[in-house]
């Protein structure tokens, strides 16, 4: 069983959508007491770093958060979801995230390296690049995945960014360290990739495992 | 990052409409059996136009937008009928990933506003009706499907409408649509040049070539097209291979 964690921030409906499509259990729900009931949770989320760091300390599901990753068992963030599991973000201000995972969530600049304006957002499908194996990239061929953000994970360390896609500056796509894992495009819109990649999550999870 | 090519569907009272001609069809009218169709050829994204006139076709849009999320993992947009944050928040609850407004935001542009502060600028895109007006040398914004010339000029209102929060501006040309002559390149560039957010080109796909002249030529992030697909005259994949084989990136 996996918990999706609701803390009234993002398109809870399209994630356990997906889950359902690739036939694994799951519950929604904002009460710790049912989601420490899981083996696995996710963290979606759409919308502003700051409004969602305030309802995750509001409802004090921050606190759950870090119990539930202390556990040993798999948290796995999804695109703002993602973004939350860093040190802090500059999104309107600068806030504290829940720091989980080394770097910062800065904009995305609108001129590459050439001076070229890029859109932001960052809207479509981009190609992933590997930088290492893990369990969670397991069977991934068409590493095509659909991506829809404005902010990025920077100064992230080396040893959790397991794939990146490439726009204007190398964009962490999916992140992770033992059993904390992100992924920053939205896996359950991404096809099958996507579908491969949120299969891989719930194994990973069913062995009790580490996502490394 | 790659172009994306998009399928349109006209939904009316929950049923789809304008020939459809897939020969592997059981049901051409069903959105949902469309949309698989659209999705196994490689379509990246769906449109859907509700184009009911009446209140219960509206209400059936919603059981639509819930079949289609609950069939397909790639990203869809629904416009038609959205003229309040309630009715975005009914297709987005839905299962939508982007609601796209037309008329109502030209009438009530705060609309634009409401909804990205709600659920952010990624879900909200502005469809623009264009068409040249030779009086004012520049593109004129129409409403109503096309029937109603405004005040306004294409480069200003989508300025202004990202400038209030969308994410996406749909951009169809009234002087190429139902053309096949090729999308309105000039249109196309003037508006992607005036924007930071992504455009969507509409209306005058008549084959592979010119997607590709308006993703090279115009610049346009994306391509929307509806008979070209509908009728078989090409398919997605037909129209990313050519692409491809043009050194335009593709999924």
């Amino acid at each position: 069983m996996i918990g999706i964690i609701d803390y009234g921030m993002g398109n809870l409906f399209s994630v356990s959508k997906a889950l359902e499509r690739i036939g694994i259990p799951y519950i929604i729900s904002e009460s710790p007491e049912e989601l420490n009931k899981t083996k696995g949770v996710i963290l979606p989320g759409v919308g502003a770093f700051k409004d969602a760091m305030a309802r995750l300390r509001e409802t004090q599901l921050d606190q759950f958060i870090h119990e539930y990753v202390d556990s040993g068992r798999p948290l796995l963030g999804i695109c703002l979801g993602m973004q939350l599991l860093f040190e802090e973000s500059e999104e309107n201000g600068r806030f504290e995230g829940l720091g989980l995972l080394k770097g910062r969530i800065v904009h995305i600049p609108d001129r590459d390296a050439n001076g070229e304006r890029l859109k932001v957002p960052h809207m479509g499908w981009n190609k992933l690049h590997f930088h290492q194996d893990a369990p969670v990239l397991e069977g991934i061929e068409d590493g095509y995945v659909y991506f829809v953000h404005s902010y990025y994970a920077d100064g992230v360390d080396k040893k959790t960014l397991l794939a990146s896609a490439d726009y204007g500056v190398q964009v962490p796509a999916v992140v992770g360290r033992d059993n904390v894992s992100g992924m920053q495009f939205h896996p359950e819109k991404s096809s099958t990739t996507g579908m491969q990649l949120l299969t891989n999550f719930a194994k990973a999870m069913e062995r009790s495992e580490d996502m490394l | 990052m790659t172009k994306r090519i998009i399928p349109c569907l006209d939904v009316k009272e929950g049923r789809v409409v304008k020939g459809i001609q897939f020969v592997e069809l059981r049901d051409a009218g069903d959105p949902v059996e469309l949309a698989r169709v659209y999705d196994e050829q490689g379509a990246d994204e769906l449109v859907f136009l509700d184009i009911s006139a009446s209140v219960e076709g509206r209400k059936t849009m919603v059981d639509v937008v819930q079949a289609v999320a609950s069939e397909l993992a790639i990203p869809f947009t629904v416009g038609g009928g959205i003229n309040a944050l309630e009715d975005m928040k009914r297709i987005l609850r839905a299962g939508a990933d982007k609601v796209s407004l037309n008329t109502a935001a030209v009438n009530n542009p705060d609309l634009i506003n409401e909804g990205a502060a709600f659920f952010g600028s990624q879900c909200i895109v502005i469809a623009i009706d264009a068409k040249y007006d030779e009086s004012i040398g520049t593109w004129r914004v129409y409403t109503h499907g096309g029937r109603t010339p405004t005040d306004r000029t294409v480069i200003d209102w989508a300025k202004e409408a990202v400038e209030r929060g969308a994410g996406e501006i749909l951009l169809t040309s009234m002087d190429e649509d139902g053309s096949k002559q090729g999308f309105d390149i000039a249109l196309t560039k003037a508006v992607g040049e005036a924007v930071p957010v992504p455009v969507i080109a509409s209306g005058g796909a008549g084959g592979a070539e010119h997607f590709l002249d308006v993703f090279t030529e115009a610049k346009a992030d994306a391509a929307l097209a509806a008979s070209i697909f509908h009728y078989k005259e090409t398919g997605v994949g037909e129209v990313k291979q050519f692409l491809r084989n043009a050194e335009v990136n593709v999924r």
